[in-house]
């Protein structure tokens, strides 16, 4: 098995202390950042999103994977940052004003870097001012909100009505989910984009992006 | 027109005719609420939280115009007297840190209980819990730290007791005797509202007590979520060893807690063991035997377990069948009724499940609809209760009327 094969099967288990290793001696024997990053990390994080989303894998195997990936990628930093590599998209994520929960977002966040999607993590309880111009000064192309409770989702319509106001429409798409959200909510607000799980969501970002 | 008593009777017969899996006179309906009651009987959380008097007048308020089978006393308006005395780290709240009165409490999740930590909370619980948990979560405990027992004994001059002359171990034991207080009081208030729901309103009170899983327990005041998922790769034999530990003190509690209260339920919140935090091995190795002790535990010393079984439990309804038939209740979320009418029918009642997004944005139409159906799929053959899918914060007064009167009407045998 090549090193970098091996590289995502450890990840993939959550073996953090392995994915780092491997990722120093792939840099040691010549590799290249990019090949590392696409095939080595990013190629195990795919798959374990696959499988989270048929119910494969949950949760935990999830956060395992990404502390695995996280400290893979602070050995691989320098030398992607001399790199030049282009992010696939750019995306502002939070929970909306009042929503603490954040497991889900911290989900759709390492789905997203999982398939290339530059991140800015906002954090909770974030006002519609504060996802829109972060995604403005970013230049961000996505807002991907997430809210968990009856009396928060209503806060995703601010958003979506504050990229209108700001004359952003054009330029940056709202995602919305959390477990209350639906289709028809998300229809209902003008948002432009739901998904029910994080691995799809992160797929359709990455359409979002292309286009 | 029946008695007060009598129609308090009727409604915890009802109640427990549906729990032994029996069909009773009608569809009880027990809403799950949370904000709701106090906002929409002419108050606001903040002040019910300041003033007790203030919260119970929603309550009566609500009451008026709803009655469930079982039913609430303002416990979730935590007093901001406690909240403050004792410094509590886990709570922001309205009033204080919120701005918007209408809005529940917030529980700040934190690593109260380090990863490094289980072994000294193994060893010596009350130790760890007094020098390191109650000083994280109470911001007016510190002196907690300071204080141990431990080398009172031999040494003569029993060298620990000198650190009750410590100005911050005064603060913190006068802040302590404050917040007992405060608390007093409250449970004095929470009683007299219990005794006027029974002989005035005629509604049972919904809870004797309330009980966590254990892996809960530690999840959600201790590790936090995240982190204590990951204990399952990383500190196994540890996490497994403070479960056991925590369950024994937790069905000792529980049932001394319970004894002399007025109605037998118990409510466990069930938080972490949903389909997507844990696969089927994990449930069945870190989350469910210490779970299913706890609730035969509770069970056999004559009290009924209500499980508010958050998330969806779609892959683990055969678990719950082994929980002794008519001994438990189930209450729904995300779980699909008719599967879960499929796997536990005839054996235990189950509860649910409104949901909380069509009681506050949907139309009184669509509840209905949803009602009925829930009527026709789960209640033939007894042992269901009509409730919602989650606590209710701000749902839509006519949703609410919607449910009560279709349960009423559609639900009579
Ligand atoms: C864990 C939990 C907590 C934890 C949160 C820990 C944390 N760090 O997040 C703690 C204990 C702190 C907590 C606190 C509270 N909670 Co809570 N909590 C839950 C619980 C059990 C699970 C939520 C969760 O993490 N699910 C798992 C994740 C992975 O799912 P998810 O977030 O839906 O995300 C997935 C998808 O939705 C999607 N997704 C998520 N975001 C986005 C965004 C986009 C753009 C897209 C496309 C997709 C997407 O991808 C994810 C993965 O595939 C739910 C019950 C439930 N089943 O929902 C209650 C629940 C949400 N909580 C509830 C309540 C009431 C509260 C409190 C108000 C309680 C209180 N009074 O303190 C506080 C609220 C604090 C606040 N203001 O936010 C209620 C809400 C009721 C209502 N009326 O809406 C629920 C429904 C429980 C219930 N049955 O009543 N909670």
């Amino acid at each position: 098995m090549s090193i970098l094969s091996e590289m995502s099967a450890s990840l993939q288990k959550g073996k953090a202390n392995d994915v780092k290793e491997m990722v120093q001696t792939a840099l040691s024997d010549g590799l290249g950042a990019k090949e590392i990053l696409e095939e080595g990390l990013l190629s195990g994080m795919g798959i374990v999103g696959a499988k989270f989303k048929n119910n494969e894998v949950f949760v935990p195997e999830v956060l395992i994977a990404a502390r695995a990936m996280n400290a893979g990628m602070e050995i691989l930093k320098p030398a992607l940052a001399s790199a030049d590599l282009e992010p696939k998209g750019k995306a502002v994520v939070g929970t909306v004003k009042g929503d603490l929960h954040d497991i889900g977002k911290n989900l759709v966040i390492i789905m997203f870097e999982g398939k290339g999607i530059e991140v800015i993590d906002v954090g909770t309880d974030v006002s519609p001012e504060v996802f829109v111009e972060t995604a403005i000064k970013e230049g961000a192309n996505i807002i991907a909100c997430s809210a968990l409770l009856t009396t928060t989702m209503a806060a995703m319509k601010e958003v979506v009505s504050t990229v209108q106001e700001k004359g952003v429409a054009d330029k940056i798409t709202v995602m919305v989910g959390g477990a209350p959200v639906t289709q028809a909510f998300c229809d209902t607000i003008g948002a432009d984009y739901y998904a029910a799980d994080a691995a799809t969501a992160s797929e359709g970002a990455l359409a979002l992006s292309k286009s | 027109m029946s008695t007060i008593k009598q129609q308090y009777d009727a409604r915890l017969k009802r109640v427990m005719d549906a729990a032994a899996v029996k069909e009773p006179d009608q569809v009880p309906i027990v809403p799950v609420f949370q904000a709701f009651p106090v906002n929409y009987g002419g108050g606001n959380i903040a002040d019910a939280m300041k003033d007790f008097d203030h919260g119970a007048k929603a309550y009566d308020n609500f009451y008026k115009d709803f009655q469930p089978d079982l039913g609430w006393d303002p416990i979730l308006m935590f007093p901001t007297s406690y909240l403050e005395s004792s410094g509590i780290t886990w709570f922001r709240w309205p009033g204080k840190h919120l701005e918007d009165h209408t809005q529940m409490y917030q529980f700040i999740e934190e690593e109260y209980m380090k990863e490094d930590e289980y072994p000294e909370a193994i060893k010596d619980f009350t130790k760890f819990m007094m020098n390191k948990w109650m000083p994280r979560s109470f911001a007016n405990f510190q002196g907690l730290a300071k204080l141990d027992f431990r080398n009172n004994m031999w040494f003569g001059h029993m060298g620990s007791l000198a650190a009750y002359s410590d100005p911050e171990v005064i603060q913190t034991l006068e802040a302590m005797v404050e917040t007992g207080k405060n608390l007093m009081d409250w449970f004095i208030k929470l009683g007299g509202y219990q005794a006027h729901m029974q002989n005035d309103l005629g509604i049972p009170l919904l809870y004797a007590g309330f009980a966590y899983a254990p892996f809960d327990m530690i999840g959600d005041s201790m590790r936090g979520t995240p982190s204590i998922l990951m204990d399952m790769y990383d500190h196994e034999e540890e996490l497994l060893q403070l479960i056991d530990l925590i369950t024994e003190f937790a069905i000792t509690d529980t049932i001394a807690g319970c004894s002399g209260k007025s109605t037998p339920f118990v409510w466990y919140w069930l938080h972490k063991g949903i389909d997507s935090f844990m696969s089927d091995e994990q449930f069945a190795k870190f989350y469910w035997p210490s779970l299913k002790k706890y609730i035969i535990a509770v069970a056999d010393a004559g009290l009924t377990p209500v499980i508010y079984v958050e998330g969806a439990y779609n892959t683990r309804l055969e678990y719950l069948k082994e929980i002794p038939p008519g001994k438990a209740i189930f209450s729904f979320e995300y779980t699909d009724m008719a599967e879960a009418k499929k796997v536990l029918g005839g054996h235990s009642c189950i509860m649910g499940d409104v949901p909380a997004v069509m009681l506050t944005y949907g139309k009184p139409e669509e509840v209905v609809d949803y009602c009925k159906n829930l009527i026709d799929t789960c209640a033939p053959g007894g042992g269901f209760i009509m409730d919602s899918g989650t606590m209710i914060d701000d749902a839509n007064p006519r949703n609410i009327e919607a449910m009560f009167e279709t349960t009423l009407k559609y639900g009579k045998r």
